[in-house]
């Protein structure tokens, strides 16, 4: 059978799963629509956090960022799995006690205060359209490829899709749905992680692979290997850092914080049905993550090696030592339609050549074998995980299993983000300060609305990307860091933060953590609008824009902490309720209300 | 012990144990991937440098274990203040 037939056989196996079930569950009342009925068990629900988690950014990007940046894609890998640590020891826990439906409940009941609420509204909505933007990046990458189409018909046919999805479900359908997804997109990372460590160290557990010497029988690391084939072309040794240390340590921060402050990860805690499940939960969802965590840094690792060996088919320098263009393999003219990789013909010998052309000194010496530049002119980082298993010549099944698992990954959080900022608008916003005595069917009908309007901006967004999807995503996890996650923490281990404090706080984190983004990035993401080109020469203190967040984040502490000095302390009941949360016992019934 | 000291006794014994944790957690990742890498990378672990390994690998083992260390011994703590749920 060949590729595309196997293709649209597995992913239409898949999608007709999840279809399945989401029809199955179907939520007929609002609360199910939102929070999937109590009680679910923690593993459950840790596995559906996981999938939920897990987004293109995770599945599709991760790996390729890994491949190209070598050592300092450590941050991601760090940043989104530390994230959970705080999650269980600082935030869960309380928020399962308070025991409401969504995060901008517990902002607007702590700080006594509908305009803390509306805040809260605000920069939840604003970090979760920047996630979807990754995600429609992600899902425009799978679709281009697999229906071999432009990358821009992708996004559009994966807005589509998202939606009819989105809207059909719901949370109840979605749990069910998602641990389905998580096994899908779980299995599909794994298999040719396996097959590729198996092939090129003969261990057959990625995770230990990595760290093995190589099968060919040069005794050589696999590490060791791959640093000096790319140091040999001119470009940075893997395993070498590149980015300034306070960047490393900021972006890893702004990740971690980030997390524990997006909605669509805590509302998942308010489901589990007591306090100390809570806890574990979390810790059931970093085992499902860390699974494929730490088989991301062997598939990219392994990828590079792959690729610069597929291009660079002999000895630097010789006559022959470069690809030639026309016996290209087939992925590389699959990938060239979807305008995501490109080669230009700079020195005309038919040849493919693929060095660092930034790096003076080896341009010189690259100039003497008769090379005129850099030719893969475009090697978009996303592409790495949906091309690896093609590069590595894996069996057709194996690359239809990766594109379900890409899509499943994407899909997943971009319904569960859809939820998170459908309830935002119709819970927090219409039912809870507009009309409060609005009927159920109006508010299912106004969430669906908002979640239509979300694709659109998303979609739009999607085609311009202001980076990779997993940067797009850090963006998102900078936002929430900067603006949430303080808020959050200060509620429960500060019983003196009073509203002022916290809304003055939540601002300052938002705008200035914005302000740094659109400032290198462009207005509302609008190409050709940013004030100073993205480098690190122009970024303040050598910080990027992702990871800004944690900076945003220390702004919000201190401003909270300073304005709450000079502020009346909270009232009497609140300081209680705050007690009350502090202990799980007496905690209500999981969605009780 | 009134209840309303218990219960602060109980809060500050959860606050010592999350601090446990969190060091714990800023050492392996902070530390040990990225402040300290060139240093550890001077060590072999297999094929794998240490720092490079801490950033990519043994991190995020150490945080699985800290979570369900953490819930571990809050529920023990939290039978021992008497203030866990039924």
């Amino acid at each position: 059978m060949d590729l595309k037939t196997m293709t649209f056989l597995v992913v239409g196996a898949t999608f007709a799963l999840y279809v399945g079930i989401a029809i199955w569950a179907r939520a007929s009342t609002t609360k199910e629509f939102y929070v999937a009925g109590a009680g679910v068990h923690p593993i459950a629900n840790g596995m559906a956090t996981a999938a939920d988690w897990m987004s293109a950014a995770s599945f599709i990007s991760m790996a390729g960022l890994i491949a190209f940046l070598g050592y300092d894609a450590s941050v991601y890998l760090m940043g989104w799995t530390g994230g959970y640590v705080l999650l269980a020891l600082l935030l869960a826990p309380y928020l399962r006690k308070f025991g409401k439906f969504t995060v901008s409940e517990f902002i607007g009941e702590r700080y006594y205060s509908k305009a803390a609420r509306m805040v809260a509204v605000l920069c939840l909505i604003v970090a979760s359209i920047t996630y979807v933007i990754g995600q429609m990046k992600g899902v425009g990458v799978a679709f281009g490829r697999f229906l071999e189409v432009d990358f821009h018909t992708g996004v559009a046919v994966g807005m589509a899709i998202v939606f009819i999805y989105a809207v059909m479900g719901g949370m109840k359908g979605i749990t069910y749905t998602q641990i389905a997804q998580y096994c899908v997109l779980i299995f599909a990372y794994t298999v040719p992680a396996v097959f590729i460590t198996l092939h090129l160290t003969g261990v057959p557990v990625p995770q230990i692979g990595l760290g093995s010497t190589m099968a060919d029988g040069s005794g050589v690391a696999l590490l060791d290997k791959l640093d000096m084939v790319v140091t040999d072309l001119g470009f940075v040794a893997f395993t070498a850092q590149k980015w300034s240390t306070l960047n490393m340590v900021l972006l890893t921060l702004s990740l971690m914080i980030g997390t524990a402050g997006l909605p669509h990860v805590i509302m998942r805690f308010f489901t589990v049905p007591k306090v100390a499940d809570a806890r574990t939960s979390a810790g059931w969802a970093l085992v499902f993550i860390a699974i494929l965590y730490t088989t991301a840094p062997a598939v990219g690792a392994m990828a590079r090696l792959n690729l610069m060996n597929t291009i660079q088919t002999g000895e630097v320098g010789s006559v022959d030592g470069n690809m030639v263009y026309a016996d290209r393999p087939d992925w590389f003219r699959n990938w060239e339609t979807t305008g995501l990789l490109k080669f230009e013909d700079k020195n005309g010998d038919g040849r493919v050549q693929y060095y660092n052309d930034k790096n003076e000194a080896f341009a010189v010496k690259a100039a003497g074998f008769g090379w005129k530049g850099n030719e893969m002119v475009k090697v978009d980082r996303d592409i790495m995980v949906l091309a690896n298993p093609e590069i590595a010549n894996l069996p057709n099944w194996v690359i239809a299993l990766v594109a379900a698992g890409g899509l499943a990954a994407a899909l997943s959080t971009a319904a569960g983000l859809l939820l998170a900022i459908a309830t935002a608008v119709s819970h927090d916003v219409i039912k809870g300060m507009i009309s409060p005595d609005i009927s159920e069917k109006k508010e299912l009908l106004a969430s669906r609305l908002s979640m239509a309007g979300a694709i659109l901006v998303a979609g739009y967004l999607g085609m311009n990307p202001p980076g990779f999807a997993a940067q797009v995503v850090a963006l998102a996890f900078g936002l929430a860091a900067s603006s949430i996650f303080p808020a959050l923490m200060m509620g429960i281990f500060n019983k003196n933060m009073d509203n002022i404090g916290a809304i003055a706080g939540m601002l300052t984190g938002l705008f200035s953590t914005l302000l740094y983004i659109f400032w290198f990035k462009g207005w509302f993401f609008i190409p050709g609008t940013a004030m100073a080109a993205n480098t690190p020469d122009n970024w303040f203190m050598g910080i990027s824009p992702e990871a800004f967040g944690a900076v945003g984040a220390m702004l919000n502490f201190a401003v909270a902490y300073l304005v709450s000095k000079v502020t009346p302390p909270p009232p009497e009941h609140i300081q209680h309720l705050v007690e009350e949360i502090r202990v799980p016992i007496g905690a209500g019934k999981a969605q009780d209300h | 012990m009134s209840e309303q000291n218990n219960r602060q006794a109980y809060w500050t014994a959860n606050l010592k144990l999350v601090a446990l944790c969190l060091s714990i957690w800023f050492v392996v990742s902070y530390l040990f991937g990225i402040i300290l890498v060139d240093q550890l990378n001077t060590i072999s672990l297999g094929g794998y440098k240490l720092g490079f390994w801490f950033a990519q690998q043994g991190s995020m083992y150490i945080f699985v274990a800290l979570i369900f260390f953490y819930a571990n011994r809050i529920g023990k703590i939290d039978k021992q203040f008497n203030v866990h749920e039924d």
